[in-house]
C-alpha cells in the first residue's frame, strides 16, 4: 500500500470519528431559538425540544424559592413563566428589566423549565446617556 | 483636547494610506527615496496614533465626562489603574488600542528591517498599512472615541460617568485584554512578511526565520491572554468555570489553534522544505481569524455573555475580511509553482507524518470550534431557524482531539525524521509506555473509573516520561564527555538547542495544564440554602453558616455570609463569600470565597437571600484546578527558553545548498 494512501486512510479514520462525534454532539445539544409567540403556537411539538427564548424580565416577577427561581419573560407583550433550577448561579446582571435568555424545555403546563439563564443589561456598554447636563 | 485627538486620527489615516501607496509605488518605480518616505510615514502614523491615545487616556484620568466614551467607561471613584484600563474597556477605545498596537508593531518592524530585505520590505509595509488604514477608518469615521455627548453650547461638565463594568474591575482584567490584543495584532507581522515574500518570490525561508521570534512572542501573548481570561472567569464570574465555550472565548481560541499549528509546521518547512503552501495558509488563517475574532466580539453576530452591544462595525469587518481573503487566495494560487515542496513524505511512521497529524488534528479542532460558534448563523441561512450548540458539543469533539494531541506530544519528539522502524520505536517507547500504563493501573486500583480521565492521566505520564528521557539521554552524554555535574549538563544541553529543549519544557507545561483540566471530571457542585447555624456536607468538607455582615464604601454596598469551613470535623478556615452592589452603575456583582489548594479548590458563591433568614449559596469543589495556572507558568518559562539564542553556531547543510551567504545556526 502506498504511504500516501496509508496516510490518507488514517486521516480519514480520524476525521470520520470526529465528524461522528460532532454530529452526535449537535444532536445532543441543539437548541432552537424561538420567540415567545412561536413557543405558544408550538403546542405538543415543543415537548422534548431544547429551546432558547429571550425577553425582558418582568418587573417584580423574580421569586426565589429554595434552589428554584421563578420569573416572567416579556417579549412583544407576550409573557412566559420560567422556572430555573440549574446548578450554576444566575448572572449578576439578572435583575428586573434586564434582557435574559433562557435555555430549557417547555413543560406540558406551559411553564418553561430553564437549565441555563444568561442575562445582560441592555444598556451596559453603549448606553444612551440619560444623565442630567449641568450648564455653566 | 478631543479635537486634537480626532485630528491626530484623521492625519494618521492619511499617512497610513500614503505609506501603503508610497512604498509599493516606490518599489515598482525603483525610487528608494519614495520608499524611505513611506517608511517615515509609518513612524508618523505611530506618533499620531500615540497622540490620540494619550489624549484619550488623559481625558479618562482627568474625568472629562463630556466625552461619550469617558462617560460610559469611567467615573470619579474608580482607582487609577482601572481608569487606565478603561482605555480598552469599551468598543471605541479598544479599537483605538488595536490601532495603536498595530502602529507600534509596524514602526518596530520597519525600524528593525530598515536596511534589510530591500525586495520585500515595501510590500510588508504595504500589508501592515493596509490593515492599519482599515482600523483607522473605524477609529475616525465609525466608532470614534472622541464623540461628545453634547456638542459645544457651553457644556463644560457632565457630572460623573457610569464607570467601567464592575466585573472588569479586577487585576487580571487590567492585563488580560492588552495581552490578547498584543497577540491578535502581532500576527499581522508574520502575515505581512509571508505576503511580502510571496509577492516578491523570495527564495528560501527568509520570512519564516525573520518572523520566528515574532510568531513565538505573539503566540505567548495570545496564550497569556487566554489563560488570564480563564483565571478571571474562574475567580470573578461566580459560576466556577474557567471555560464555557462562549463565542467570545472561542474567538480568542481559534487563532491560537492555527498559530500553534503554524509553530509546529514551520519546522517542516525549515528542515525539509515541505508544506510551504500549508504554512502560507496557516499564517493567513491565523491573521484573518484574529480579525474575525475582533469582528465576532464586536458586532453582535452571535449572542454572547460578553455583552458588547450590536453596532454598525460588522459590515466594515466583513468587507475587510472579504477583500483581504480574496487577495490572499489569489496571490497563493498565483504563486503555487513557487511554493513547490522540496521533499516527499516517506513513511507514515516518521516525524514528518507526526507533524502532519498534529496539524490535521489542530485544524479539525479549529474547524469544530468555528462550526459550533457559527452554528446559529449557519442554520439560520440554511434551515431558516437559529439553532445553537452548547458545551457538550464542544467537549465531545475536543476532548478526544486533546487526548490525541497529548499522545502526539509524546510520540513526535522520539520518532525519527524520514522513517522509523517498529524496532526502534519499541525501544524508544518502552519506558514511557510502562510508566503510562502503570499510572493508569494505579489510579484504577484507587477506584477511578472515569475513562477519559484515566486516559488523560496515562498520557500525561507517558509524555512526561518521554521528555524526561530526552533530557536524561542528552545531558548524560554531555556529562560523560565534559565531566559536568548532571543538572549543569542539562542546562548546557538546553542552551545548545534552546528551541528543541525549550519546546519540551512547553510540552511539560501543557501536560501539567492537562492534569488540571482533567480534574474537572471530578468536580462536585451543590446549591444549598442555609440559615444561621445550619450546616451541610460538600464532599469531604463541611460548611456552616456562622454569621452575616453588611456594609458600604464609596464604590459599592456589600453583604456577606461568614462560613466556617471544616474537613473531617477539624476547622480549616473561615470564608466570606460576598455580594456587592455598585452604586454608580447600579450593578450587582459577587465576590466568591475561593480557598485554593494544590489538590482541590473550595469555591462558594453567595447567590442571595432566600425565604426566611436563609442564604442561598452555590458551593463547589474543583480538584486540581491550580495545576492549570502552574502549568501555564511552565509554558511561559519554556517559551522564554525557546527565545534564548543557541549557544553553538553550526552550519545547516540544506542552507548551504540554497546558497544564502552567511552560515546559519542549526535548529532542530
Amino acid at each position: 500500500m502506498s504511504k500516501n494512501l496509508k496516510f490518507g486512510l488514517l486521516a480519514a479514520v480520524i476525521l470520520g470519528t470526529l465528524g461522528w462525534l460532532a454530529a452526535g454532539g449537535v444532536e445532543q445539544t441543539a437548541t432552537y431559538y424561538k420567540e415567545i409567540a412561536e413557543i405558544q403556537k408550538m403546542g405538543n411539538d415543543s415537548v422534548d425540544k431544547r429551546l432558547r427564548v429571550g425577553g425582558d424580565i418582568k418587573a417584580n416577577s423574580i421569586v426565589r424559592e429554595g434552589n428554584k427561581v421563578h420569573f416572567t419573560l416579556i417579549q412583544n407583550n407576550l409573557t412566559l413563566n420560567v422556572v430555573y433550577a440549574g446548578s450554576d448561579p444566575l448572572p449578576d446582571t439578572f435583575k428586573d428589566g434586564s434582557q435574559a435568555v433562557a435555555d430549557g424545555k417547555l413543560a406540558s403546563d406551559g411553564v418553561f423549565h430553564a437549565t441555563k439563564v444568561q442575562a445582560k443589561c441592555a444598556s451596559k456598554y453603549e448606553a444612551k446617556p440619560t444623565g442630567s447636563v449641568t450648564r455653566g | 483636547m478631543e479635537n486634537l485627538g480626532a485630528l491626530a486620527i484623521l492625519l494618521a489615516f492619511c499617512f497610513a494610506i500614503y505609506a501603503m501607496v508610497g512604498s509599493v509605488a516606490g518599489k515598482l518605480a525603483g525610487r528608494p527615496f519614495l520608499i524611505q518616505s513611506a517608511q517615515r510615514a509609518v513612524y508618523t502614523v505611530w506618533a499620531l496614533v500615540t497622540i490620540a491615545a494619550v489624549v484619550l487616556v488623559y481625558s479618562i484620568i482627568q474625568g472629562d465626562y463630556r466625552l461619550a466614551y469617558v462617560w460610559e467607561t469611567s467615573n470619579k471613584t474608580m482607582p487609577v489603574q482601572y481608569k487606565f484600563a478603561a482605555w480598552w474597556g469599551g468598543q471605541a477605545g479598544s479599537l483605538l488600542f488595536w490601532s495603536w498596537l498595530l502602529a507600534t508593531y509596524s514602526a518596530v518592524v520597519t525600524f528593525q528591517n530598515r536596511r534589510k530585505f530591500r525586495e520585500m520590505m515595501p510590500y510588508v509595509i504595504a500589508v501592515l498599512m493596509f490593515t492599519q488604514t482599515f482600523f483607522l477608518i473605524l477609529n475616525a469615521f465609525v466608532v470614534s472615541p472622541f464623540k461628545l455627548l453634547m456638542a459645544g453650547k457651553g457644556v463644560i461638565d457632565l457630572g460623573d460617568g457610569q464607570g467601567l463594568n464592575p466585573l472588569l474591575q479586577y487585576w487580571t482584567m487590567v492585563i488580560h485584554p492588552p495581552m490578547l490584543y498584543l497577540g491578535y495584532v502581532g500576527f499581522a507581522v508574520p502575515f505581512a512578511f509571508a505576503m511580502g515574500s510571496l509577492i516578491t518570490k523570495q527564495p528560501g525561508e527568509e520570512w519564516i526565520k525573520t518572523t520566528r521570534r515574532w510568531t513565538l512572542v505573539t503566540w505567548l501573548f495570545q496564550s497569556t491572554g487566554i489563560v488570564l481570561g480563564s483565571a478571571w472567569a474562574y475567580a470573578v464570574l461566580g459560576w466556577g468555570g474557567y471555560w464555557a465555550w462562549d463565542p467570545v472565548e472561542n474567538a480568542s481560541l481559534l487563532p491560537w489553534i492555527t498559530a500553534t499549528a503554524f509553530l509546529h509546521s514551520v519546522m517542516m518547512q525549515e528542515k525539509k522544505g515541505m508544506m510551504k503552501v500549508w504554512n502560507m495558509v496557516l499564517v493567513s488563517s491565523t491573521f484573518f481569524l484574529c480579525i474575525f475574532g475582533t469582528f465576532l466580539t464586536r458586532s453582535g453576530v452571535v449572542q454572547s455573555v460578553h455583552a458588547f452591544a450590536e453596532s454598525p462595525i460588522g459590515k466594515y469587518f466583513v468587507t475587510f475580511l472579504a477583500i483581504g481573503i480574496s487577495l490572499t487566495v489569489y496571490l497563493l494560487l498565483n504563486r503555487l509553482e513557487f511554493l513547490k515542496s522540496e521533499s516527499q513524505l516517506e513513511s507514515v511512521l516518521s516525524r514528518e507524518s507526526s507533524f502532519m497529524f498534529n496539524n490535521l488534528i489542530l485544524l479539525a479542532s479549529c474547524f469544530s470550534v468555528l462550526w459550533g460558534t457559527l452554528f446559529p448563523v449557519i442554520t439560520e441561512y440554511t434551515m431558516g431557524e437559529k439553532i445553537s450548540v452548547d458545551k457538550p458539543f464542544f467537549d465531545r469533539v475536543n476532548i478526544p482531539i486533546a487526548l490525541f494531541l497529548l499522545l502526539l506530544t509524546g510520540v513526535g519528539p522520539l520518532i525519527a525524521w524520514r522513517r522509523s522502524s517498529f524496532e526502534s520505536l519499541k525501544k524508544a517507547f518502552r519506558w514511557p509506555t510502562i510508566v503510562g500504563v502503570a499510572t493508569a493501573l494505579i489510579l484504577m486500583a484507587t477506584g477511578m473509573r472515569h475513562v477519559y480521565a484515566l486516559m488523560s492521566f496515562m498520557l500525561c505520564a507517558f509524555v512526561m516520561t518521554t521528555v524526561a528521557l530526552e533530557f536524561w539521554k542528552g545531558s548524560r552524554q554531555i556529562a560523560a564527555k565534559s565531566g559536568q555535574f548532571l543538572p549543569m549538563a542539562m542546562i548546557e544541553l538546553t542552551h545548545r538547542n534552546t528551541r528543541r529543549y525549550g519546546g519540551y519544557l512547553v510540552h511539560v507545561g501543557i501536560v501539567i495544564m492537562f492534569i488540571g483540566f482533567t480534574g474537572a471530571a471530578f468536580n462536585i457542585d451543590k446549591t444549598v440554602e442555609l440559615a444561621q447555624g445550619q450546616s451541610t456536607d460538600l464532599g469531604p468538607y463541611n460548611i456552616k453558616v456562622i454569621g452575616y455582615e453588611e456594609g458600604e464604601n464609596d464604590q459599592y454596598r456589600w453583604d456577606r455570609v461568614v462560613i466556617d469551613l471544616s474537613k473531617n470535623g477539624s476547622h480549616l478556615d473561615t470564608v466570606k463569600p460576598e455580594r456587592r452592589f455598585f452604586i454608580a452603575s447600579q450593578t450587582p456583582t459577587t465576590d466568591v470565597a475561593l480557598r485554593r489548594r494544590l489538590n482541590e479548590d473550595v469555591y462558594i458563591n453567595f447567590a442571595g437571600t432566600g425565604a426566611g433568614n436563609s442564604y442561598v449559596m452555590q458551593t463547589y469543589v474543583f480538584p486540581l484546578v491550580t495545576w492549570i495556572w502552574i502549568g501555564f507558568i511552565v509554558v511561559l518559562f519554556g517559551t522564554f527558553v525557546c527565545l534564548v539564542p543557541d549557544k553553538k553556531k553550526l552550519v545547516f547543510p540544506r542552507m548551504e545548498v540554497v546558497g544564502i551567504g552567511k552560515p546559519e545556526k542549526v535548529q532542530s
